[in-house]
């Protein structure tokens, strides 16, 4: 690992690696022990392997898996659930399941063609829909902690895109850990956020965890994965490039870097009409509206 | 060409002698976007690649 200067053979890298999301949680102060935790789980390596870790050091951990109905590319969506049914399986794990399709009446494919806002942004639709999952599961459940597998190369790229555009409010919002608000949004926080995607996919192989190594098929092409890999060719070339640009952006935001009015949400917030869930809007959330404009368009 | 190696779907054959690093360069496959099993055993991309060896190149970029 010549970003760590370091070279570990497979037994003290598994220890290593297992410390290194221990440090990264108490130093971001993410959760305790005593708190639960939801873990938003895709069956790819990031999601298993954080659920590995936090399952090793006893953490109360539960996992969320999100059927969005993608049968594209060999039935992605139903290989994935089949590795985190696996994965829990043999772990003794909790894992919770909800369909995207049974819930709402379509599969993200099929409703992003019909979705005004989303038309044929899939990717869009599939980020709404996931989040607000995601919130409504943790606080219909009362879960402490909301727990994403967002590692070091996924906030290297989103920092990447957001200062070429230099778009301020997100560069002050990008962070390990977004705090609970008073209006209802639980904690969020991405304990592999100092974690290379080389370090997990390596902790994968070596402890044997069976994740689903396809790519969501409609992440081709997609600006993330071109960022990424823009920001590869560095780091081959100057190891330690992507946590440096990351961590340091971390460490100027802490001294003031940003004006902190960038990253404060408005201050009206109502609850929304038909879910309940926080939203600036005075009728009805993001999520619902879309959703209802989605199926008034097939008749439903 | 003696030694194989695997990325997805497509199979790609090198001379023996160099290290898997030297490999993927030749390859014009981005050495940060993958990792190498050798006999179910990861490799550093240090290690010279001796004949007869299959090389399966896991991919490490994930999206989606």
């Amino acid at each position: 690992m010549r970003q760590h200067k370091l070279a570990l053979c497979a037994e003290h890298f598994i220890s290593w690696f297992q410390d290194h999301i221990a440090r990264t949680i108490d130093r971001h102060k993410m959760f305790t022990s005593t708190n639960s935790l939801l873990l938003a789980v895709s069956g790819g390596k990031d999601s298993l392997v954080l659920w590995d870790v936090l399952a090793h050091f006893g953490f109360k951990v539960d996992g969320l898996y999100i059927h969005l109905g993608i049968d594209e590319d060999m039935f992605y969506s139903d290989r994935s659930l089949e590795k985190c049914v696996q994965f829990s399986d043999q772990n003794n794990l909790h894992l919770i399941q909800v369909n995207v399709e049974e819930m709402y009446g379509l599969p993200i494919p099929e409703a992003a063609s019909k979705s005004y806002r989303s038309k044929n942004r899939t990717c869009a639709l599939c980020g709404l829909t996931k989040r607000h999952i995601f919130n409504k599961v943790a606080v219909t459940n009362n879960y402490d902690v909301l727990v994403t597998g967002h590692n070091l190369d996924d906030e290297a790229s989103v920092l990447f895109g957001n200062t070429t555009h230099w778009l301020g409010k997100y560069l002050a919002r990008q962070s390990p850990v977004l705090d609970a608000t008073s209006s209802g949004f639980p904690k969020k926080v991405k304990p592999l956020c100092r974690t290379y995607e080389r370090e997990t996919t390596a902790y994968a192989l070596l402890k044997g965890i069976d994740y689903y190594a396809q790519e969501c098929p409609f992440s081709a092409g997609a600006t993330t994965l071109s960022n990424k890999a823009l920001l590869n060719d560095i780091e081959a070339e100057r190891p330690g490039f992507k946590q440096q640009f990351y961590l340091s952006f971390l460490k100027a935001k802490e001294e003031g870097l940003f004006d902190p009015s960038l990253s404060d949400r408005k201050t009206d917030i109502y609850s929304c009409k038909k879910c309940g869930q926080p939203t600036s809007n005075t009728e009805l959330c993001n999520f619902c509206r879309t959703w209802k404009n989605i199926m008034s368009s097939t008749g439903s | 060409m003696n030694v194989k190696l695997t990325f997805r779907t497509r199979e790609y054959s090198i001379q023996a002698g160099m290290t898997l690093r030297s490999a993927l360069i030749k390859l014009e496959i981005p050495v940060e976007s993958v990792l190498a099993v050798r006999e179910g055993i990861l490799i550093t991309d240090d290690e010279i690649l001796l004949e007869g060896d299959e090389i399966r190149l896991v991919p490490v970029i994930s999206g989606g």
